[in-house]
């Protein structure tokens, strides 16, 4: 199922991040923010607290890591099954 | 139209199978700047359409690994060595974008004279110049871009300006050569300059796809782990530390004065090259071979004189002419420390048989065009030989008594004529008659091959008759 | 085609554009200039690169870079040069891209001179590199052959996706004599691995790291089962009067021709002996001595450094029969005389008493 954005969302790839923590420090809204659990190779990954994305891509930017994060803009199709 | 969906550009493979171990993560260390490189230019490579055609050049340092990550083509080269490959590359392949992704060390220090002269040169390549001031895969020492004061692992006490000197700064180097088309320095600190190097390196690689010539960003880049500050610290240190050094901006930009430049190949057919190799001369005429008196037969022959004598083009008188004739030849000018002392000398085979050495001790025919020559030489030659000297300009006559001997006036002969250079066709003119080792037409007919200046060789032809003429009067 | 008095270096040149090479990356050096200087003139001739590198280690890196697109590449240089190279013939076996590289070899140690020496036997044959690799290596020992080899180290180099050297000495370059050249090669052989800036090479990776230590094992493995065949397949070697001798001289490159002569005097003197030329250096023609040692009575290797190829010729022996040694050095090249005297020696010393 995908539906179609009114407010943009950011996705971190628990994952793939390496908590450096470069998407917080970017973030114009402040909100991302390191996890206090950990990921399988024991970084703090960087999470969307869930609401207040502009879509604005300074997190995506700053992200060293390719497959870290996603920004859906408003307006983008969304996978539904990735949300959370 | 802005997209909607900021994702792993598809510049990069969706898994990175050449990575052992976890195909799904970089190597770098958490809060590194190659990935925001990484992500600029794989970005760009898919937004420009040039995914197909663009190689990626993977050096030494902490992007050997570069390859991992590109769904381009990828080439993996030595340390510093990456822009003389890429000229390479980009000649053989001139619809290729190839990038050169070099770091500090590679591209500064062991490779600094590659990047000089391929920006010099002007290449069709676009360089991404990662300046992060520290060799970082090899254990954070010491880079040409090391700021003063740093400490590393081979600076413990500090970058010294007394004993390392100040910190280089590459681009604006590169931008007092008249070669580079584009040359920029950015930043990857935070918004603001992440937006400004993304544009400068899709201004380079863009530039390399009009063929405009030769474009590099060096980009500064955050090494928390060499630099031992948080990556959330990182940008303050690259702030305080290195942009009073390493000014940011464009320091060269002539992509509008520059005429774009494709390089293009033509395919010759076979005739063609065969022409152009200068292999396309008709068949040649063999002449028979007429030896007149035995005991002139497959001579080796030395010619000796002070350089400018023609004493080699002599000896290539022979040569070819043999050659014509359907012999064996072969001629070797001295060579080496023999030409020390003003005395230059060649050797010339003539022979039925294959010839082995082409030089031998003791030579069947010397022909002697200066006094230091014949004394020098006289010892040598094989008893039963022929010794012929120029007696206008030597005054002394040979001692031996058990060779044949020859004074050839050949230099007055040649003053005669009206050029004295021409001694040595003379001589060999005087050698051919006299012995019958080739007919003097074969030397006639061969002489263009020999003589360099094309207005001398109708003289040249005078001065042989003369030579024949003097042997008929032996 | 025609037959031209040429010099070898020129030679060399005209075959590698006949061979159908693309490009020539160089740089100066006394004795191979001439290469150079003839490059310089045909490859634009007929729509080919030529590029004077920066410095011998760019232009062999050059010369990596177009060997990975799929070009027939060369470059060319001396001793001093030659060294400055082997960091970039190490990437091209380790990555197994087909070059051909050729040593005009002049006087060393160091800056030496520029005479004709045989002193890098050594770092060629064995490989002057880091690292376990070996190149193809070819000496001719006549401008013919700086023609004819030049155009099999091509098809060698491609074949086995392997650099190749042409070895020869200052005399060998610096000599004229007759060259029939052949007609111009038509299609290459197919190259899918090459890089070529286009959507079906895209995949295609030239490397030469393995980090694990498994993978690069393998990979060494593979290098080493490769170079096993081709020592298998690619053996050259002359024998003249060589298998009849008691005395059989063996020697490379000018050398070689000298030893002819004393071979073809000794014979009208009586006595037994023969020559053995490698003409390829690696792989060395090691059966043909051990065979050599059913009918000779001894070897006597003739060399213009103080003994590199004779370790091979001793190897190949295998203590079986004496291994003689003469050489000259410093760009002396041995005479024929000095050498029919050490025959005379040896064989004189090999009657019984």
């Amino acid at each position: 199922m995908s539906r179609i954005l009114e407010e943009a969302i950011t996705v971190v790839s628990a994952e793939h991040c390496k908590g450096c923590g470069l998407c917080v420090q970017a973030c114009p809204q402040a909100v991302l923010a390191l996890m206090s659990s950990f990921n399988s190779k024991g970084y703090h990954p960087a999470h969307y607290v869930g609401e207040g994305c502009t879509g604005c891509g300074m997190c995506f930017y700053a992200c060293p890591e390719p497959a870290a994060i996603t920004v859906y803009k408003k307006g983008a199709e969304y996978p539904d099954q990735e949300g959370r | 139209m802005a997209k909607l969906i900021l994702e792993k550009p598809k510049g990069f493979c969706d898994s990175y199978e050449r990575k052992p171990g976890d195909h799904g993560t970089t190597h770098y260390c958490p809060g590194c700047g190659h990935g925001n490189i990484h992500k600029l230019l794989a970005e760009a490579v898919e937004d420009l359409g040039i995914q197909d055609r663009t190689i990626i050049i993977s050096p030494v340092g902490c992007s050997v690994f570069v390859y991992y990550y590109f769904a381009t083509g990828n080439i993996q080269v030595a340390h510093g060595r990456a822009p003389a490959v890429a000229t390479a590359l980009k000649r053989a392949n001139p619809h290729a974008i190839v990038v050169s992704y070099q770091g500090d060390g590679d591209l500064a220090a062991i490779g600094g004279n590659n990047i000089l002269q391929a920006a010099n040169r002007g290449e069709h390549i676009t360089v991404i110049f990662v300046n992060n001031a520290i060799y970082g895969m090899t254990g954070g020492q010491l880079a040409p871009t090391s700021l003063l004061g740093m400490k590393t692992a081979t600076t413990p006490y500090g970058r010294d300006l007394l004993n390392e000197g100040p910190p280089m700064k590459v681009v604006e180097l590169l931008s007092s050569l008249d070669g580079p088309t584009y040359l920029e320095r950015q930043a990857i600190m935070g918004n603001k300059y992440i937006a400004r190097a993304r544009k400068a390196l899709r201004n380079a690689l863009q530039c390399q796809i009009d063929g405009k010539g030769f474009s590099m960003v060096e980009i500064l880049s955050a090494c928390p782990s060499g630099w031992k500050v948080d990556p959330t610290d990182s940008y303050a240190w690259m702030e305080k530390n290195m942009l009073p050094h390493f000014q940011l901006g464009v320091t060269k930009d002539v992509r509008a004065e520059r005429e774009p430049f494709f390089r293009t190949f033509k395919t010759l057919s076979a005739a063609e090259i065969v022409e152009q190799l200068d292999l396309a001369v008709p068949e040649p005429k063999h002449f028979p071979s007429k030896l007149q008196k035995t005991g002139y037969g497959d001579p080796s022959i030395k010619l000796a004189g002070f350089g400018g004598q023609g004493i080699l083009s002599a000896g290539a008188m022979l040569a070819n002419a043999g050659m014509e004739q359907g012999l064996q030849t072969s001629w070797i000018p001295s060579y080496g420390p023999e030409m020390r002392g003003g005395t230059a000398y060649c050797f010339v085979n003539l022979s039925e048989r294959p010839i082995g050495s082409p030089t031998v001790s003791h030579p069947d025919v010397l022909m002697a065009f200066n006094r230091p020559s014949l004394e020098k030489f006289e010892p040598d030659v094989k008893p039963g030989g022929l010794l012929m000297y120029d007696s206008t300009i030597i005054d002394v006559k040979p001692k031996r008594g058990d060779i044949e001997i020859l004074a050839v006036p050949a230099t007055q002969m040649a003053d005669d004529l009206g050029n004295t250079r021409m001694a040595n066709t003379i001589m060999v003119g005087v050698y051919v008659a006299h012995t019958g080792i080739m007919s003097p037409a074969a030397i006639e007919q061969t002489l263009p091959l020999a003589i360099k200046r094309k207005n001398l060789v109708d003289a040249n032809k005078k001065a042989l008759r003369a030579g024949v003429d003097f042997a008929a009067t032996l | 085609m025609a037959k031209e008095f040429i010099k070898g270096n020129e030679a060399i040149v005209k075959a590698a554009l006949l061979a159908g090479c693309r490009s020539y990356y160089g740089y100066p050096i006394t004795p191979a200039s001439e290469i150079a200087h003839a490059a310089a003139k045909y490859f634009p001739r007929v729509s080919r690169t030529f590029l004077q590198a920066e410095s011998e280690i760019a232009s062999i890196q050059m010369v990596y870079g177009a060997s990975a697109s799929g070009e027939r590449t060369m470059t060319a240089s001396s001793g001093p040069g030659i060294s400055l190279k082997q960091e970039g013939l190490s990437y091209l076996a380790g990555s197994e891209l087909p070059c051909v590289v050729v040593n005009i070899m002049r006087g060393g140690p160091g800056l030496g001179n520029i005479s004709p020496a045989q002193g890098d036997y050594n770092q060629i044959v064995k490989g002057g590199g880091h690292g376990d690799y070996k190149v193809i290596v070819l000496a001719p020992n006549g401008a013919q052959e700086m023609c004819d080899l030049t155009m099999l180290a091509f098809d060698l180099a491609d074949k086995w996706r392997n650099p190749v050297i042409l070895l020869a000495d200052g005399f060998i370059g610096q000599m004229m004599e007759p060259v029939e050249f052949p007609a111009p090669v038509g299609d290459l052989p197919a190259k899918p691995w090459a890089l070529t800036g286009e959507k079906i090479s895209r995949n295609n990776l030239i490397n030469s790291i393995y980090l694990d230590n498994d993978e690069l094992e393998a990979h060494v493995g593979h290098l080493a089962e490769k170079y096993a065949r081709i020592t298998e397949a690619e053996v050259r070697f002359e024998a003249y009067h060589a298998d009849d001798a008691e005395l059989v001289l063996v020697g490379y490159g000018i050398v070689s021709r000298i030893i002819r002569t004393v071979v073809d005097q000794a014979r009208e003197a009586g006595l037994k002996v023969g020559l053995l030329r490698p003409i390829t250096l690696f792989p060395f023609p090691t059966r043909k001595i051990g065979e050599l040692c059913e009918s000779a009575a001894g070897f006597l290797a003739v060399e213009m450094s103080t003994g590199q190829m004779v370790d091979d010729v001793r190897l190949a022996v295998n203590g079986r029969l004496p291994v003689h040694f003469f050489s000259r050095t410093g760009g002396n090249v041995p005479t024929v005389e000095e050498i029919f005297d050490v025959v005379r020696q040896h064989l004189s010393a090999a009657q019984p008493v």
